[in-house]
């Protein structure tokens, strides 16, 4: 309804009578968007108190002892790599191939999984190490910032997979093109994000 | 280290730390409560039954997606809680009237402490919140010239999810306890430490379940209004009430996942033990006074904004004139809005940020008063050389812009830093803030729910009860809250349960005769919902446009039907309807054709009511159902996403009959 | 002077009847804020009146009832557009320019530089320090000057500047005496100040104006204003009443909740107790923030860091069941071995250069 139709001037028209064929969905891509926006702010929010909490040890461990680079190096390239994937599903998916698509589906997933699994070891680990949330501020932000993110691309796997069931069920039609979409919309974003993780949580932390 | 009255039980697998000692059978007020709300919900719940209303009930509204509905039952809602929230008020109003002299009035510490929070947090997330939210369902689309809003079902799960927040609040009263912080919950108070037991997980979970729909509903409405305007409808042709709603909607997308983070630390802090808020091991109680201050400032403009909407409607229809200065009123909202995030730390110079960061927000916050005060000025040129009805809407609408500008003017006040060092958490505080919500906002969805009554349902408000009901209620209000001001002016804090000074109990007495008389003008509003339902084929309003209007949503019939418009308009100018008529506008009477609608569903209310169970599961640490609930979400949700069927034709024939039927009340109304 | 008078006298018919200590307190600082709060209010009323009246006026003028002149598409003027944007925006100028200034001079943290309307503080005058600690539900005084401390009471001599340290054995509270000067947040593991100076000799009333649990309403006290002599006299009652001395031990009885406490104080205070209540580490064997800041300004302990926690039984678990704990200061090696015995240690490092600890003890890594 918000194509621009052509209004003369004058009295005569105040109302559409040749309906335009009200596309279902049409503002699906914009409102996913907003909602991105709005998670961003939640990572904002955990950004910032990793901002302020960061250097509040409590006399505990800090950034240099716990974050091994090697590990968050193979966990980043893991989800750069997924994204390539991602676009290669959308690719797929624009020349209309639906084996294709979810071959790319199927691996975008699969290192995702990689992700959250080396996320997870590294979570095991400090904890085991007693290094967990509740040892210091700085923990608490870290944990809370990098597994809120880990959480998003759980929850993407999991959307992935539903979409998976479903391209195989219905095929490529529209409503499934603009869920792929929008999920591809998600897991760029938290690619996005995941570098800002990596650029002020990992690096700087070591760094400093 | 906190004293409790209900000591912190042993958990048990199956009801975590659910126990009989968890209902308040030793508080006589709750339990005589409790038997009125059992009573009234047991009749009513027979009611239904013996009426079999239950399969309307669920197939025409709580299932329903149509804007219009959930419009409605979001103020149905705002109006339980209403009454909830206010009985609240009575209380606090009696025990400080009551507790001098020696006497610690009627309520323990732990009752009235529950009491004063319950009331903040009513009031705003389930009060004054669902009341704006349905106010622009049920009229922003209309005024856009659209079908629905952009996510139907999104709407209905919004609401829903906002229900659960206001059922996990409410049950809060009568198993276990409500948070003792204050409604913003401050750490280490809000801590586990101070506050073992369920209150402050009610409140988080209330609020984060509200929350969810919450922001979801912002995301739609900003969606819709951008994307879902009729033809010729410019931005700058926007009515101003969905201009408002826009900015309060972004704000919302703005604002509220801010809320839920911040809650979320909160939680994790009582739940596993992390230090974001609390004194030791690093963590720093004033980032959650900060963070949720982010949020509670523009929240504040998030319900005054659509106000402000309300009244520029009303002015411009009851003066018959256009609003004066459209696009300055336009600028001011966009203003409004952009500084109100600027502003948060305003509700904390006290706490020691400093000079040169204090005089910043202060001045800031000043400086949100220039745009306000230009809409005032536009309001009230939009009444000079006008023609004026004194409708109950135009007077609630005079009344909070003599309201208003006292209590804009305290609140700059407050902004003033050394003056608010002085007055900071004083009454004289608490004056300030239900000087501009009462006066602002709820004067202003009274003039919305008079003004826009029988849009919804099709016939007017009966006035005589709505007078009365309007004099009360603003001759209670300055009885109440101008006591309050000298009070803060005489050094009184708020949130005290007993008092010393006997000097101080005559202004108390006073408030308190206040809220009786405010208590009149809610009863009277009551009355006249009643009396009105009773009058309805007198008062039916068989026009669609009652009040010669101006916008869109007068220009479908009364109420609207499903698909609101047989054909969509299109736009010419600021004020269409008004445009249209003074252009000699015709109704079609013929070529109709299939209308392309959403159809209803219960996913919304499966997956609200499951959330509203993983919520209280995680109060009362049962754990198991907890993730069961949650796994069923998950679950509900997958579901939902395999139906692809969610929309349906309204045939031409049926939209034939409707519009017939409408032509047969046009002439037997002419 | 004279502006204060006539403010004070433009108040005067509101101040009838009753008393309000806001607009006529007993302190200089008060009374600078008070004169702020109505130079503003007078400001602004500039332009509230005429919004007020206009309303009034137009909304009986235009009633439809009494046929005035209608113009039903009048709905743009821009001078007139013009005006109602400024007018405000040169009010709020003003009372943005006198706030810039207000708050500068009147922030709690800066030292006072007059104890009145000209009159300079005199150049061999100290200010009298008063260290305020909000315990739940009540206020401890602490004098270092004298090694006093008092409950629920509290006095200074006037026209003496006076210096408050403040902070919180729990949670947030306020500390606020009307007649004195605005008010301060009082937290834990935080330090804030207030400087303020009391004039006129009196009893007055002090409470917590931040909410803070169930016996807030009876977190009250009394504060003195009392001629040079007086006080003296107040702080040698004080000592003899004197209820002990009050060291760490005694402080961590007194810091238990309690409501509605009547006044006591203390003749011999430990130097270093406020110190270590803003530091949290009254308790024996606690790692002081300050500390734990130097700590953590080096990078943190390393695994050591998470060796040195102790449960903490006094506190609430979590609801998942994490067993809260406190941070133990780090201890000589001697010490170590006297906690852990020589088998259960096991020197990693050799001992890292030892850092300036204020603690007194060299950090030793476990």
């Amino acid at each position: 309804m918000s194509a621009p139709t052509h209004v003369p001037d004058g009295p005569a028209q105040f109302h559409v009578f040749e309906e335009e064929h009200h596309e279902a969905g049409g503002s699906t891509h914009l409102g996913f968007w907003i909602y991105l926006m709005s998670d961003c702010l939640i990572f904002a929010v955990l950004f910032a108190t990793y901002g302020v909490l960061g250097s509040s040890l409590a006399g505990g461990p800090g950034p240099r002892d716990l974050f091994s680079l090697p590990l968050v190096a193979l966990n980043t390239t893991l989800l750069l790599i997924s994204s390539i994937t991602y676009g290669f599903a959308m690719l797929a998916m624009y020349e209309g191939d639906q084996k294709g698509t979810l071959k790319w589906l199927a691996i975008t997933g699969a290192f995702g999984a990689g992700f959250i699994a080396v996320e997870l070891y590294e979570f095991a680990h400090m904890i085991h190490e007693g290094a967990g949330p509740q040892r210091s501020a700085f923990l608490s932000a870290f944990f809370a910032l990098v597994g809120t993110h880990g959480l998003h691309v759980t929850f993407g796997i999991v959307w992935l997979t539903t979409l998976m069931v479903q391209v195989r069920r219905r095929g490529l039609i529209a409503a499934n093109q603009r869920r792929i979409s929008c999920l591809s919309l998600f897991w760029h974003f938290l690619d996005l994000v995941w570098i800002g993780v990596f650029t002020f949580v990992y690096l700087l932390g070591v760094l400093r | 280290m906190a004293i409790e009255t209900v000591a912190t039980p042993e958990t048990s697998f199956l009801l975590g730390r659910l126990t009989w000692a968890a209902l308040p059978l030793h508080e006589p007020i709750l339990v005589a409560t409790f038997a009125v709300v059992a009573i009234g919900g047991l009749a009513l719940v027979g009611a239904l039954s013996y009426f079999r209303l239950w399969g309307y009930l669920w197939h025409e509204w709580f299932t329903s997606v149509d804007h219009k509905k959930i419009g409605i039952m979001y103020m149905v809602l705002g109006l339980v809680m209403l009454l909830r929230g206010f009985a609240d008020a009575v209380m606090m109003r009696l025990q400080q009237a009551w507790a001098f002299n020696g006497s610690e009035g009627y309520l323990n510490a732990h009752h009235y402490d529950q009491v004063f929070t319950a009331h903040g947090v009513i009031m705003i997330f389930f009060v004054a919140m669902p009341f704006v939210t349905g106010m622009m369902n049920l009229v922003m689309p209309l005024q856009i010239g659209a079908r629905d809003v952009a996510f139907p079902f999104l709407n209905n799960f919004s609401f829903w999810m906002t229900a659960g927040g206001a059922v996990i609040v409410m049950a809060s009263l009568f198993v276990g306890e409500f948070a003792q912080t204050g409604w913003l919950a401050y750490p280490p108070l809000s801590g586990i430490d101070a506050s073992p037991y369920v209150g402050v997980d009610y409140y988080i979970w209330g609020l984060q379940v509200a929350g969810v729909g919450t922001t979801l509903s912002g995301i739609n409405l900003v969606v819709t209004i951008v994307k879902m305007r009729c033809p010729g409808m410019t931005m700058m042709r926007m009515p101003v009430f969905t201009w408002t709603a826009l900015c309060a909607n972004i704000l919302i997308v703005a604002i509220f996942p801010v809320l839920t983070a911040t809650l979320v630390l909160l939680a994790l802090d009582r739940y596993i033990g992390t230090n974001f808020f609390t004194a030791d091991n690093g963590g720093n109680p004033m980032m959650f006074v900060n963070l949720i201050w982010i949020w509670g400032h523009p929240e504040v403009y998030v319900l005054v904004l659509p106000a402000f909407g309300i009244f520029s409607e009303v002015t411009a229809t009851y003066c018959r004139k256009p609003l004066f200065g459209y696009s300055s009123m336009v600028y001011a909202t966009v203003c409004i809005t952009v500084l109100s995030y600027i502003v948060w730390l305003h509700h904390f110079f006290t706490m020691g940020a400093g000079a040169s960061v204090n005089s910043f927000f202060g001045i800031a916050s000043m400086i949100i008063s220039i745009p306000t005060g230009a809409k005032l000025f536009n309001w009230l040129f939009t009444m000079y050389h006008g023609r004026i009805r004194y409708e109950l809407p135009m007077m609630w609408t005079v009344a909070f812009m003599l309201t208003f500008a006292i209590g804009g003017m305290t609140g700059v006040m407050l902004a003033v830093p050394p003056a608010d060092f002085v007055l900071h958490n004083s009454l004289f505080l608490v004056a300030h803030f239900h000087n501009v919500i009462i006066g602002g906002v709820l004067f202003g969805l009274f003039a919305g729910i008079y003004y826009w009554w029988p849009k919804a349902f099709g016939f007017r408000l009966e006035p005589f009860w709505g007078k009365v009901s309007f004099w009360c209620w603003v001759a209670g209000f300055w009885v109440a809250f101008t006591p309050l001001y000298v009070l803060g002016l005489m050094g009184v804090t708020r949130r005290m349960r007993v008092f010393d000074d006997p000097d101080l109990q005559i202004w108390f007495l006073i408030a308190a005769l206040g809220a009786a008389l405010v208590a009149i003008g809610v009863a009277a509003f009551l009355v006249q919902i009643a009396v009105s339902i009773w009058k309805r084929d007198e008062l039916r309003d068989t026009t669609g446009d009652p009040w010669d209007g101006r916008t869109l949503e007068w220009a479908t019939s009364s109420p609207p039907p499903a698909y609101n418009f047989a054909f969509t308009p299109v736009v010419h100018g600021i004020d269409a309807w008004w445009d249209m008529k003074s252009r000699g506008y015709v109704r079609p009477l013929e070529g109709f054709r299939p209308i392309h609608m959403p159809k209803s569903t219960g996913s919304g209310v499966i997956l609200a009511g499951l959330s509203t169970v993983c919520a209280m599961a995680l109060i009362w640490y049962i754990w198991w159902l907890a993730a069961l609930a949650f796994a069923g979400v998950v679950a509900t949700a997958i579901w939902h996403t395999f139906n692809y069927d969610r929309d349906f034709d309204i045939p031409a024939a049926e939209v034939t009959a409707v519009e017939a039927a409408r032509t047969r009340l046009l002439t037997r109304g002419a | 002077m004279q502006r204060t008078t006539l403010l004070a006298l433009l108040a005067a018919p509101i101040l009838a009847g009753c008393d309000m200590v806001v607009l006529s307190p007993s302190g200089h600082i008060a009374a600078r804020q008070r004169d702020l709060l109505i130079s503003s209010t007078l400001l602004m009323l500039v332009i509230v009146i005429p919004v007020m009246v206009l309303t009034a006026f137009f909304a009986w003028r235009y009633s439809a009832r009494r046929g005035a002149r209608y113009e039903p598409n009048w709905s743009h003027s821009t001078g007139l557009e013009l005006l109602i944007w400024t007018a405000p925006l040169m009010i709020i100028i003003c009372i943005g320019a006198i706030t810039w200034v207000g708050t500068h001079l009147l922030d709690p943290f800066r030292p006072l530089e007059h104890i009145g309307e000209r009159r300079p503080v005199p150049a061999n005058e100290t200010p009298l320090e008063i260290e305020v600690v909000a315990l739940d539900w009540k206020w401890l005084f602490i004098y270092p000057e004298y090694g006093v401390a008092t409950v629920n009471d509290a006095a200074a001599p006037i026209d003496r500047p006076i210096r408050f340290k403040l902070t919180a054995s729990s949670v947030m509270n306020a500390f606020y005496v009307p007649a004195l000067a605005g008010m301060i947040y009082a937290m834990p593991a935080m330090e804030s100040q207030l400087n303020a100076v009391i004039n006129v000799p009196g009893d007055y009333e002090g409470f917590s104006s931040n909410y803070s649990g169930a016996g807030f309403s009876g977190m009250r006290f009394r504060f003195h204003g009392m001629a040079r002599a007086d006080f003296d006299v107040w702080l040698a009652k004080a000592r003899i009443d004197g209820g002990g001395a009050l060291d760490r031990a005694r402080y961590l009885e007194l810091a238990k909740p309690s409501e509605n406490v009547a006044p006591m104080s203390f003749d011999d205070v430990d130097p270093d107790l406020f110190r270590r209540i803003v530091s949290r580490c009254v308790e024996e064997g606690r790692m002081c923030t300050d500390e734990m800041a130097m700590l953590d300004a080096r990078g943190g302990t390393g695994f050591a860091g998470t060796l040195n926690t102790v449960p903490d039984a006094t506190r609430q678990a979590s609801a998942l069941g994490h067993v809260p704990f406190y941070v133990r200061s780090f201890c000589t090696v001697a010490d170590a071995e006297a906690d852990y015995g020589k088998q259960g240690l096991v020197l990693l490092d050799p001992p890292p250069p030892a850092a300036p600890a204020t603690d007194g003890d060299a950090k030793e890594t476990l």
